[in-house]
């Protein structure tokens, strides 16, 4: 996304990730510590309360992926044992290790001093860094956070969380750190937290305004950059937000649409959707492209919301900083039963006036995928609005084929100027 | 006294029979009577027993189950157990289970449990959730939490309570139930040729299909008539067989294994009963021994966290060493990142142990076998030259 054209905001964020970059980079130099953790149910205000620097797996693979440097990494990895049929973002992390651990500045990745397994929302977690383990051989700290088989979270879980998090994270961080946890240290980060996450959520509601100034998944992943990685909790989140609020009230004012790659405002916008699932990585400007090329804007997704669902009213509290980062993981996105997803995503076409659900199924990812059809078919049928399925990858390139999903979408807006005019002749 | 031929025309009927009659002349005997099915890999299943409920074992479709509507709701890279298993549910073959449970194996299992609930809404449907974390006070004052509340969960269906007498009754019978299994696969590992594992499996199969006292003298039964009988020994190598604990392979798939030249000795098919591996207290508080039990003796597979580093792959390593395999086919489903992603890091350790392995994937509904016998016949052929 280099030669992209950049906003004040995007700056401000791209300065951000290479200054943790550099963080991570430099920790012998510096003699700070590194953790490498996920970014759905991640704890980066606790980390930051014993000056831990966070380096979150998944990015990397998300920057591979757009270096298009990935396909690879994984092929590294598949040439020693990995299975062609498993998450792609993990092989493309281990396959980097095989081809010199080297980060997106260009220097060497120092190995972790703690792999913090928050397992939220996705059992692949677990094995992926049961696999760095093995090459790390570094304190793993497992933080189980349960599923909400029954659409809602039950006190036994919370309480499970908490004791986990008293008992073998903190403890865990501090021995690695040599820090003691100062628990007010704590509530200042949250409150930082809280401030941003309410800058986060205007800037995704704004999807609501005709036109849209947001794109809410492509335009959307970079909104929820400092969110959902290193900086939640940090000042710069919170300049960030009222950075990107500014730009976003700007276009509302002038009735724009979201700067396209192109440095165009996308204003002729002539169908809304709400997307569920990931992007693909590799491809994703083209992707993007295919989507503004045909008027199609995205005013939801599901995708801004694996890293917390702040637009359902959570807040970080400070006031009860332990019980808060339980809640905030478990009610990230995937983490979500079924029928909760179901209801989220109908309840998004809905309120943001949309013409359907775009589902993006990717290849890799069970916790999004085994089970989309049917969220298809039920927002469908509760709204009343035609949906449609494509398929790609998140960074493995084999599985991006443009043609394909041109096609699939094409034929969808088609779908949804049929539904119009039968809609326009009912009424 | 039965012979293996009459213990194994009963089990296969069972075993084959995707309409579930026997639980459903169970259910129709005795009025108010519930059935509650559940997935691999684990849940207790003396609480069901305790409820008064049969318990009911559902691994999918098997390759005798043509998958019409299932294919309509999963994507061609996700495996298949999810999607026959949904294709019984449209059919009605399940139309007579009250409940059903669907534990803690992966994101595709967690979610068919939502799916289930939008399909089936008059169905009770549980997502099962076990700890992993294995401290007693963290782990397993949360699992203690999860058991009573599936407790709850079967005493709302049935509309009686478990009392915790009941469930000391239920777990003394599958106390029962487990040591009469090992002593099957002791049985198995000792003299292969004798329980040959197209039948074992189909044994335990059958097993979580049927109450669990006629279960037990099945076992003992088997074990009896195998003893008796004459059966030749082959020259055939020892093998265990592992990372199939999900979706499971067809049975020509475990013949074929035999066909080429291999017994195996040590398999985690159907893991449900021997997930346990020790007795669970039957005094005392029974959810805590419930929890305790699994917290600190249950088998390593790839659906549970193995909290240190060192201890990864251990317990594959100790079991082979335990059935005296000679090396280890490592068999996964298509599509199952559990089993898949755990594939190498079993890999290294068996390596380091000196485990000759190979692996190779199937579907439950796998036709084609001769690429799986030559395979499995060379890898044989390599281990009879190494030994
Ligand atoms: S399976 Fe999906 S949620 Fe899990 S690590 Fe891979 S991409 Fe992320
Ligand atoms: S076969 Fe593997 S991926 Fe499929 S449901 Fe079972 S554990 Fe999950």
């Amino acid at each position: 996304m280099s030669e992209a054209i950049k906003e004040k905001s995007m700056l401000l964020q791209k300065d951000m990730i290479s200054r943790n970059y550099e963080a991570i980079t430099s920790k012998h130099e510096t003699g700070r510590k590194v953790a490498s953790t996920f970014v759905p149910g991640n704890l980066n205000e606790l980390l930051m309360c014993f000056d831990i620097v966070n380096n979150l797996p998944e990015i990397n693979a998300i920057q591979n992926g757009m270096r298009k440097v990935s396909g690879n990494y994984i092929l590294e990895a598949e040439k020693h044992g990995h299975s062609e049929d498993v998450c792609t973002y993990v092989k493309a992390d281990i396959g980097m290790m095989g081809k010199g651990n080297i980060a997106p500045n260009g220097k060497p990745f120092p190995n972790p001093d703690v792999l913090l397994l928050s397992y939220t929302g996705c059992y692949t977690f677990m094995k992926w860094f049961e696999l760095l383990r093995e090459q790390y051989k570094c304190p793993t700290l497992m933080l189980h956070v349960p599923y909400e088989g029954d659409g809602h979270s039950t006190k036994n879980m919370r309480d499970y969380i908490v004791k986990q998090l008293k008992e073998v994270v903190i403890p865990g961080l501090e021995q690695v750190s040599g820090v003691k946890f100062d628990i007010d240290r704590l509530r200042q980060y949250l409150k930082n937290s809280a401030k941003a996450e309410d800058g986060l959520v205007w800037c995704l509601e704004q999807g609501k305004i005709k036109p849209s100034p947001i794109d809410a998944y492509f335009g959307g992943v970079y909104y929820i950059g400092p969110m959902f990685t290193a900086f939640r909790g940090t000042p710069e989140s919170i300049v960030y937000y009222e950075e990107l609020m500014k730009e976003v009230q700007a276009r509302i004012d002038n009735k724009l649409g979201p700067v396209t790659p192109d440095g165009t405002p996308f204003n002729d916008q002539k169908y809304r959707l709400v997307v569920e699932g990931p992007p693909n990585w590799t491809n994703f400007r083209e992707f993007w492209k295919m989507f503004y090329d045909e008027g199609a804007v995205v005013v939801a997704s599901s995708y801004t919301k694996v890293g917390g669902m702040y637009d359902l009213g959570f807040r970080h509290d400070p006031d009860h900083p332990l019980e808060t980062l339980a809640d905030y993981c478990l009610g990230c996105y995937t983490n979500r039963n079924l029928p909760t997803r179901v209801d989220i995503l109908a309840k998004y076409v809905e309120e943001y006036e949309a013409d359907g659900l775009l589902i993006n199924s990717i290849k890799s990812c069970n916790s999004f995928s085994a089970g989309q059809l049917m969220i298809m078919k039920e927002v469908e049928k509760r709204t009343g609005k035609p949906g449609a399925f494509i398929e790609s990858d998140l960074v493995d390139p084999r599985y991006f084929s443009a043609a394909n999903i041109k096609n699939r979408l094409e034929s969808y807006f088609q779908m949804i100027e049929q539904k119009r005019r039968g809609t326009g002749k009912a009424a | 006294m039965s012979s293996t031929a009459e213990i194994m025309a009963r089990c296969q009927g069972l075993f084959e029979d995707l309409n579930y009659s026997d639980a459903r002349a169970w259910k129709a005997k005795v009025p108010g009577r519930k059935v509650v099915g559940f997935l691999p890999v684990y849940v207790p299943l003396e609480m069901v027993h305790a409820a008064g409920c049969l318990p009911l074992g559902i691994f999918g479709g098997g390759d005798q189950l043509e998958v019409i509507h299932g294919d309509a709701y999963y994507q061609s890279y996700i495996c298949r157990i999810p999607r026959s298993t949904i294709e019984l549910g449209v059919t009605g073959r399940l139309d007579f289970v009250d409940g059903m449970l669907f534990p803690f194996v992966c994101d595709v299992i967690r979610n068919l449990s939502g799916i289930w609930k939008m399909m089936f809404p008059n169905v009770w449907t549980k997502f099962f959730d076990t700890p992993q974390n294995f401290d007693s006070s963290i782990g397993g004052t949360y699992y203690v939490h999860e058991l009573q509340e599936l407790r709850e969960g079967l005493e709302n269906l049935t509309g009686r309570k478990i009392t915790d007498d009941d469930l000391r009754r239920s777990i003394k019978l599958y106390n029962e139930n487990r040591r009469l299994i090992r002593e099957v696969y002791a049985f198995r590992a000792r003299e292969p040729w004798r329980a040959p594992t197209s039948e074992v499996y189909v044994i335990m199969r059958a097993g979580l299909m049927m109450e669990v006292e006629e279960h037990n003298q099945i076992l003992r039964d088997y074990m009896d008539a195998a003893a008796r009988e004459d059966r030749p020994q082959r020259d055939n190598v020892r093998v265990a067989i592992y990372g199939s604990f999900c979706e499971q392979p067809p049975l020509n798939l475990i013949k074929s294994v035999e066909m080429a030249g291999c017994y195996v000795v040590d398999d985690d098919y159907s893991l449900v009963n021997r997930f346990l591996t020790e007795d669970v207290p039957t005094d005392g508080d029974p959810l805590a021994a419930l929890a305790e039990t699994y917290l600190k003796h249950s088998v390593e597979t790839s659906c549970k966290y193995v909290p240190k580093e060192e201890d990864k792959g251990k317990f594959h390593v100790e079991s082979v060493r335990k059935s005296g395999a000679e090396g280890v086919i490592y068999a996964t489903p298509s599509f199952c990142d559990p089993a898949l992603l755990d594939r190498p890091m079993i890999a290294h350790r068996l390596t380091e142990a000196g485990i000759p392995h190979i692996n190779f994937k199937y579907a439950e509904n796998s036709g084609q076998m001769q690429p799986i016998r030559e395979q499995a016949g060379t890898f044989a052929d390599s281990l009879k030259l190494w030994s």
